[in-house]
């Protein structure tokens, strides 16, 4: 059985064009001005639509093994897969923690057996995300993990984090940074600035983000062995990591959609739905990251997709826990924020990223005859509404309710089979 | 005016609204002299206090305003309740909500949870303090008794406060001073950087400074904040010692104060910390009428919110029928 997309515009890394591509065996067989139709073709008219490679996610939250009550990796990759995803990359904040072969490979089956898209689960860089031994990075490396990060803690340590760096050198991973100065965030809840001074919240300050980009940049620049920076959130970090670049230093950083769409004025209702890790910040950061993102010193757009359940969101803003859904309104959110070009904003949703996850040899490839079929089409120009009943997540934590968002994922393809068609989930 | 159902933050009252609540205290204040202070201004309704942080001081005041009004009282006490067996604040409410209650009053140690629990019951909610954000009552009776110290019943205006300490974690600093600045007294918050909130600038207070000494000889209200010993831990101020020399109310200080400015402290107090002088011998402390002006404060909210005439149009003829002894009975 093969698949005929006929009539749309192509846009991936070489460029744009108008093609009819013909998918077969998991692969690209035929791309050309005009295909005809087989018998046996399923056939998807994208005439006005766009077909892209399909998009990468660096950084989302599955809940499984552990807290499955807010997602699965069946609810969560169908999740992705209507946001256009073809690969994810799974936290290893789970319980037990991604730090061993078994919980790795675990994660990695389920995500076959949704069948939807890859699920790659990141190692944890330190036991238990405890941050006081490094975890068995070879091992995992051997396991297929290439990502590798304490996300939700910082590496605290300097020591640890230097020696990280400096193991991981030559086995093929890269490490990535969630980056906070513990000791500066105790017990914050959300931005420190005006908004926090008048509600009576403490405050999460933009130095801390800072500090520890600035000293990972440091270690970068003494070992130099490249590293990823996991959602930076203030203009000053955008700097930094700019700077950073044009010392040409090996390092990559990644940018959520509501950070660069959503500000600390939020709170003002202190609703837990916007408490979110690294917080919502002002509207210049929110400014910096959306020009980090045009100029390319943010490589990445990342969901950050953290469901948590309605009773925990409904709390007290200090026992809510943070984070917010993000994967099936990852294009949506970009194309309405961002001021970029299409084919820009497809580039950070999915061959840049796949770079950095160290799977651009299945993901983000370009439309040629004998590359992976993971593709994905969309409409550029669709606005609509999220409606948090009809999400396929698990948990309904959406911020993004009556925002109008433009871009919408019609079809989702993965090795070859629609495993998406008109906007619908089919596995 | 729209009616209000609840009380969360005194912002939300506005200046017509304070100074309609200080009217209303006046009548209470009364009530409150008489040989047997009990009205049945509220007799049928039901308050219920739901102090999620202990605060013996403010329950019993709420308490003891309500059964002044004929209200019923019930108490729910965290510690013995259901919440320590893991229920939600949400299920805790809807159920307490269902057993029939007119007003919640909600001490919480996280801001924000009287504004949820508001979203979550049609009874009204007064807040007794959440967090680091707001207490209403407070700054309430905190204006109530500058206006009848000073003899001000024409209002405050171009009075000058002086807020001296931890504004960064106080709700009664928010309150009170965004009270005081509704009724046009001019605030000087008096604190070292670590003990102002990040940003404190216009929108907070009308001038900050580090230097006590620097304002003392020129207020007519000196408002003494609690300065908590777990601060120290924090690295917040290198000792409480060096607190009192820099921010404490010393004998020395107490001589540079104008002979007719007044003295408050929302309570408890830290004697030899915030307070070391004995208040007993300062003319112008005003604490303990503090406590007592709370009482007629908390009944003119409870009267405001939940009087049959509603918020806002409790005109002085419906107030004095209902706060009249025996009346309506």
């Amino acid at each position: 059985m093969s698949l005929l997309i006929t009539g749309a515009r192509v846009i991936d890394p070489n460029g744009e064009r108008r093609v009819d591509v013909r998918v077969a065996d998991g692969i690209v067989g035929q791309v050309a001005k005009q295909l005809e139709p087989v018998d046996g073709d399923e056939i998807i008219d994208a005439a006005g639509q766009v077909l892209t490679p399909g998009f990468v996610d660096l950084h989302v939250h599955l809940r499984e093994p552990g807290r499955e009550e807010a997602e699965t990796i069946e609810t969560g990759s169908r999740a992705a897969v209507l946001g256009g995803f073809t690969a994810v990359v799974a936290m290893p904040n789970t319980d037990p923690t991604q730090d061993s072969v078994e919980v790795v490979d675990f994660v990695r089956r389920q995500g076959e057996r949704a069948g939807s898209c890859e699920v790659l689960p990141a190692g944890s860089i330190t036991v238990g995300r405890a941050g006081e031994r490094l975890a068995p990075f070879a091992e995992l490396a051997g396991a297929g993990v290439k990502i590798f990060t304490d996300d939700g803690n910082g590496v605290q340590d300097p020591l640890l984090m230097r020696r990280a760096l400096e193991y991981a050198d030559g086995l093929g991973i890269t490490l990535a940074q969630h980056c906070e100065v513990e000791r500066l965030t105790e017990g914050a809840v959300m931005h420190e600035g005006s908004c926090c001074s008048r509600l009576g919240l403490p405050g999460w300050p933009s130095i801390a983000e800072e500090l520890m980009l600035h000293r990972d940049i440091e270690l970068v620049r003494l070992t130099g062995v490249g590293m990823h920076f996991l959602h930076l959130s203030t203009a000053t970090s955008v700097e930094l990591v700019r700077a950073a670049k044009a010392d040409g230093l090996p390092i990559t950083a990644e940018a959520t959609p509501h950070h660069f769409s959503l500000t600390d004025e939020r709170l003002e209702t202190y609703d837990a739905l916007y408490k979110v890790n690294p917080p919502l910040r002002t509207p210049d950061d929110l400014a910096a990251i959306r020009a980090g993102l045009a100029d390319g010193t943010i490589d990445a757009i990342a969901t950050d997709h953290a469901p948590h359940v309605a009773e925990s969101k409904e709390q007290p803003l200090d026992a809510a826990p943070p984070g917010m859904l993000g994967l099936e309104t990852a294009l949506g959110v970009s194309l309405a924020s961002l001021d970029m070009t299409l084919a820009d904003v497809i580039g950070a949703l999915s061959w840049k990223p796949a770079a950095i996850a160290g799977i651009g040899d299945r993901h983000g490839r370009p439309i040629e005859p004998g590359e992976p079929a993971n593709l994905t089409v969309i409409d550029p120009d669709e606005v609509w509404e999220v409606v948090p009943a009809r999400l396929a997540s698990k948990s309904r934590n959406t911020p993004y309710v009556g925002m109008p968002l433009r871009g919408r994922v019609l079809h989702t393809i993965f090795r070859g089979t629609a495993v998406v068609r008109d906007a619908t989930a089919l596995r | 005016m729209t009616a209000a159902r609840s009380l969360l933050a005194v912002e939300d009252l506005g200046a017509d609204g304070i100074e309609r609540i200080l009217d209303l205290a006046d009548h209470m204040a009364e009530v409150n002299r008489r040989p047997n202070p009990k009205v049945p201004a509220l007799r049928g309704k039901t308050v219920c206090s739901v102090f999620f942080e202990d605060s013996t001081r403010t329950r019993l005041s709420f308490e003891t305003a309500a059964r002044r009004l004929s209200a019923d009282t019930m108490t729910f006490a965290v510690s013995q309740s259901s919440l320590s067996k893991g229920e939600s604040l949400r299920d805790t409410i809807e159920t307490i909500a269902a057993m029939g209650v007119d007003a919640f009053v909600v001490r919480h140690k996280s801001s924000g949870a009287p504004r949820m629990i508001d979203a979550w019951t049609h009874a009204s909610v007064i807040n007794a303090g959440d967090g680091w954000h707001a207490h209403p009552t407070q700054a309430l009776l905190d204006a109530y008794t500058v206006r009848t110290s000073l003899g001000r019943a024409g209002g405050l205006e171009g009075l000058r406060m002086a807020i001296v300490g931890d504004v960064k974690h106080s709700r009664v600093a928010r309150s009170t001073v965004a009270a005081m600045r509704m009724l046009g007294v001019h605030v000087t918050v008096v604190a070292p950087r670590t003990l102002l909130p990040p940003d404190v600038g216009e929108a907070f207070a009308d001038a900050v400074t580090d230097r006590l000494d620097d304002v003392i000889g020129d207020i007519d209200v000196l408002y003494l904040l609690r300065m908590q010993q777990e601060r120290m831990n924090e690295a917040l101020v290198p000792s409480l010692r060096e607190y009192t020399t820099r921010f404490g109310l010393t004998s020395e200080r107490a001589a540079a104060l104008a002979p007719q400015t007044l003295i408050m402290h929302p309570g408890p107090m830290n004697r030899g910390v915030e307070i070391a002088v004995d208040p007993a011998e300062l003319p112008g402390a005003v604490i303990t009428q503090q406590v007592t002006n709370g009482i007629a404060v908390r009944m003119a909210v409870l009267f405001d919110l939940l009087g049959t005439a509603g918020a806002g149009a409790t005109s002085a003829t419906a107030t004095q029928d209902v706060l009249t002894e025996g009346g309506s009975q």
